[in-house]
């Protein structure tokens, strides 16, 4: 009688204790609590306000007042207590901001899409059509990748003027995938070859052909790696900058990292406030995007690098 | 009887392939048109523009004049060129510096968030932030981060008592250097620091007891597992980070435009000086063109830096 509670605590403590909690923990157990707070807690608090900061400075300097922008004698930088929307209006309404910002999303969709169905079908068939020379192609896709931009600008702007391209979100958009197609190519053969093969034999034998097994079997199957190519190519999209500050001149036509960079920074002292709520608008987008889909851009990036 | 009805229903299933049966199914064939695409892109507008950038680069072409061929001259001008070496020396001093910090925080960092704790989804997320948000974009936090007056760091630190006059952070050659590797260093470190963790979290735990159990110090468990299982992924993200920051452009261009006298122009900021507001595109092209065996260099001590490392592994060529 007097065992049995002893054996029903012990079973209870065993089951209570979940078998994942013992594996995840680790061997974390063999750390002290004051040692892990330096060895641990401190550097990562220290490194995650560093790589933070720069943004909320932004979106403090874009709702202070001006007086309290400039004198920082009077008010404490680090808060204000009376936000101002003043700067987003001037940007909304006394600005070109919002053609920018559709110029940007405009650009950005139109180049992604090109890319992923350009990509879907580049990948396909080196992975699965295995035609000659397959690996070959498959290994100069991958050095195109390493191809930077900024030696490309000057050719491709002498190209972009003779096909009459010049001042055009055209130029734009067709210049885009020579930096998203390898990229996403790269991303969705890592996709594909995890489909398992069976599957296409199947489709084969009852007489599909190779078109109908890409729309009804492969791509179905591979939405997570194209939602992943289409965020991390639309997020380089945005972010491009060199070839759109060479590419577009007319002041309507710009993108939003150009524009601000150009036509904000003037003269004017009180400048601060307009140019960072012009920063945070422009980045609101990708971190709303970001916020969303924060597993696919994971899988984005360390896809294509463990390839 | 029955043989002619066989004969003859079979007779047209064993037709000669025609040219057009051809092109439809013939794997090359096949493969041929699911590539037109992207290689018309990348033929277009990537390789014949790299071919072109080489050729401009021996004719003295200006913007709006057809150029004429001019043999090295462009890279012999170069040669005699301060502020051109004084390019490369930034952009060796910029790529070195800021690869091998963002290379140390950021296995740092990796290492930090794969271990325990709460809230790590999050902090994950966050750390990946700078690396979203468009480079030109928080470079222009930057520079207000750096303003010669109004910067928040003069003015920290003038509270702190450490120092009495402001820091002229752009405008000074030094300051300016540091400034410029500091605003890459923290864009660059979370791309480390998620792609290692992934590496990272490849490892077997097992290993780590193991070694524990034979008495393994931390310091030995890192270098005697950790380093040599992330050697390979190390070697690309890596190869990674020093081509982006060879090349790196808009980061320079929002912040100091290559200035306080020439002291943070790059390669590519200098390139696009000379091609674009100068019109000199020749020249231009020639400096551009210049970067191209460094980024050789690059690619290649990686590339055989990951296949010795291969048979570790236990892999092969994926």
């Amino acid at each position: 009688m007097t065992d049995l509670p002893a054996s029903k605590v012990d079973l209870k403590t065993v089951l209570s204790t979940p078998a994942r909690a013992d594996h995840s923990e680790g061997m974390s157990y063999l750390q002290s609590v004051p040692r892990r707070i330096v060895t641990l807690y401190l550097p990562l608090t220290i490194i995650v306000v560093v790589l933070l900061f720069p943004f909320y400075w932004m979106a403090l300097t874009s709702v202070k007042p001006d007086e309290q922008l400039l004198d920082l004698d009077k008010y404490n930088p680090f808060w204000t207590w009376n936000p101002t929307f003043k700067h987003f209006h001037k940007l909304l309404f006394e600005s070109y901001y919002p053609h920018w910002l559709w110029n940007t999303m405009y650009v950005a969709v139109c180049a992604t899409v090109l890319s992923i169905i350009a990509s879907v079908l580049a990948a396909y068939a080196i992975v699965r059509l295995r035609y000659k020379g397959a690996n070959l192609v498959g290994g100069l896709i991958f050095l195109a990748y390493l191809v930077p931009p900024s030696i490309l600008f000057i050719p491709l702007a002498t190209v972009v003027f003779q096909y009459g391209l010049f001042d055009s979100p055209m130029a734009l958009i067709l210049t885009y995938p020579t930096i998203l197609i390898p990229f996403s190519t790269w991303l969705l053969m890592g996709y594909f070859k995890t489909i398992p093969f069976e599957l296409e034999e199947c489709a084969l034998i009852d007489g599909a052909s190779r078109w109908q097994i890409l729309i009804k079997i492969v791509l179905p199957l591979a939405i997570p790696g194209l939602i992943s190519a289409f965020i991390f190519c639309f997020t380089l999209c945005w972010n491009e900058f060199i070839y759109a500050l060479t590419f577009l001149q007319s002041t309507s036509n710009k993108t939003v990292p150009v524009a601000i960079v150009n036509e904000f920074v003037d003269g004017d002292i009180y400048r601060w406030g307009s140019l960072m709520a012009g920063a945070l608008a422009g980045s609101l987008p990708l971190v709303i995007l970001y916020a969303f889909f924060v597993e696919h851009y994971v899988s984005a990036m360390t896809g294509a690098v463990k390839e | 009887m029955a043989d002619v009805v066989i004969a003859s229903q079979a007779k047209p299933q064993f037709r000669e392939a025609s040219a057009w049966d051809q092109l439809k199914h013939n794997r090359n064939w096949l493969g041929f048109w699911f590539m037109l695409p992207a290689m018309a892109f990348l033929i277009f507008f990537l390789a014949y523009p790299l071919g072109l950038g080489i050729w401009l680069s021996f004719t003295d072409t200006r913007i709006g004049r057809v150029g004429q061929f001019i043999g090295t001259e462009n890279y012999e001008w170069l040669w005699d060129d301060a502020i051109f070496w004084l390019s490369v020396f930034n952009t060796l001093l910029y790529t070195f510096v800021a690869s091998a910090l963002k290379f140390a925080i950021g296995l740092y960092l990796a290492l930090l968030l794969n271990e325990n704790m709460p809230f790590k989804a999050m902090l994950r997320a966050m750390v990946l932030i700078p690396f979203i948000v468009p480079t030109v974009l928080s470079a222009l936090a930057f520079w207000w981060i750096f303003d010669s007056q109004f910067s928040i760091i003069s003015w920290s630190l003038k509270h702190l008592g450490l120092i009495s006059q402001n820091i002229n952070f752009l405008g000074d050659t030094t300051w300016a250097r540091i400034c410029v590797i500091f605003a890459n260093i923290w864009r660059g470190v979370p791309f480390v620091a998620i792609t290692l963790l992934a590496g990272l979290q490849t490892v077997s735990p097992s290993l780590y007891e193991a070694a524990t159990l034979d008495g393994a110090t931390r310091w030995q468990n890192f270098r005697y597992i950790t380093y040599p299982l992330l050697t390979p992924i190390i070697a690309v993200v890596m190869t990674f980070s020093v081509l982006f920051t060879f090349t790196d452009f808009q980061l320079i261009w929002a912040m100091t435009r290559g200035g306080p006298v020439n002291a943070t122009h790059l390669m590519a900021t200098l390139s696009y000086q000379r091609a674009i507001i100068a019109g000199q595109l020749g020249e231009g092209a020639a400096i551009s063109s210049a970067m191209i065996p460094f980024l050789l260099a690059a690619i290649m001590v990686s590339w055989f830096g990951l296949q010795r490392r291969k048979w570790q592994q236990g892999e092969n060529n994926d």
